[in-house]
């Protein structure tokens, strides 16, 4: 196979990695909103926690991505 | 065909000064570039914004200082939260990182260049919150820094593959940090100028006439996705400096407060 071929590929297969990202994050959200439905008074100190799982999940979907455009341009 | 997305983020020499010789790193270029000029504006907007908020100082704020006051007591809350009575000391530099970031962030939505999508940027603060944890850590616990990578209660048996990973995750921590800020604001700025071509694309081939007119709603579809993501990325630019700023206090914490977690 042509190697530029197989780099647009790859970059392809690479964007792949966002499906675990956007599970996570689905997840951590989700999670937070039964949590926060349950018991909305102690939603508010959470928020934080909140951003910084999501932040920790969505890191490894840009570790897909960051490898794609290397793949692609680099 | 829609410009290339990429071409967005090419650093361009504004002054040349052409090689010159530095101590310790040799010859190299030395330029004004674009990204300097983006950081310098950034730069003076905290500091003319923090300025007149605090330049008429009351004691029931107006509203401009509510503005900085808010800022403030913001980051001021979560250094308290997260590490505690010695939050108080790191204050100013993890006030420092999240303004630049913040300020940098929302100004890379306003002017064409937008500096945080710049890996060496990205990974020089990295580089930096990580080597003042190191330093504290090492200052504050001599050696005693090792029982970072040894949690308490673990069964001996566990304990080499515990101390390993431990280990290697503390390494992954600037790479990480590094590439969420980074992969961040590129990954959005490259989803607006995608859709942003697209409208062109499609009003070019509207233009065209006949059948090409079907391209009007997608290109009016596009164009109000362009005002969406907009809108999201002001929410993103905000997130990520916020998240730099609370992981810069988690890691912090893990130091400061080592070995008695609070």
């Amino acid at each position: 196979m042509d190697v530029t071929a197989a780099k647009q590929i790859g970059a392809g297969l690479a964007t792949l990695g966002m499906i675990g990202a956007g599970i996570g994050v689905g997840n951590i959200f989700g999670n937070f909103l039964n949590g926060a439905l349950r018991n909305p008074s102690a939603a508010a100190g959470q928020i934080g926690n909140l951003f910084v799982g999501a932040a920790l999940a969505e890191a490894l979907g840009i570790l897909a991505f960051v490898l794609g455009i290397l793949l692609k341009y680099g | 065909m829609a410009a290339d997305p990429i071409h967005q983020f090419q650093i361009t020499k504004l002054i040349d000064f052409g090689q010159v010789n530095l101590p310790l790193i040799g010859r190299t270029d030395l330029a004004f570039t674009n990204s300097h000029l983006a950081m310098t504006i950034a730069f003076l907007v905290i500091v003319i914004f923090l300025t007149v908020v605090t330049s008429n100082m009351k004691v029931v704020p107006g509203r401009t200082q509510a503005v900085g006051e808010q800022l403030f007591t913001m980051i001021d809350n979560l250094g308290d939260s997260i590490i505690g009575h010695e939050g108080k000391k790191l204050f100013p530099f993890v006030f420092t990182v999240f303004s630049f970031i913040l300020a940098m962030n929302i100004l890379g939505l306003m002017l064409t260049f937008t500096v945080t999508s710049q890996l060496a940027i990205t990974a020089s603060f990295a580089v930096m919150t990580i080597g003042l944890v190191l330093v504290i850590g090492f200052a504050r616990n001599g050696l005693g820094f090792f029982k970072l990578f040894v949690p308490a209660g673990v069964p001996i048996v566990l304990l080499p593959v515990i101390v390993l990973i431990e280990f290697v995750s503390f390494l992954l921590r600037p790479v990480t940090l590094a590439l969420r800020l980074f992969g961040n604001m590129l990954g959005g700025h490259v989803a607006l100028k995608v859709f942003a071509g697209f409208v062109v694309a499609l009003g070019t081939l509207a233009a065209g006439g006949g059948f090409g007119l079907l391209g009007i709603p997608g290109a009016g579809l596009s164009l109000a996705m362009v005002v969406a993501l907009t809108a999201l990325e002001f929410l993103v630019a905000f997130l990520q400096a916020f998240v730099f700023a609370v992981l810069t206090c988690i890691y912090l914490n893990d130091v400061v407060n080592l070995g008695h977690g609070h």
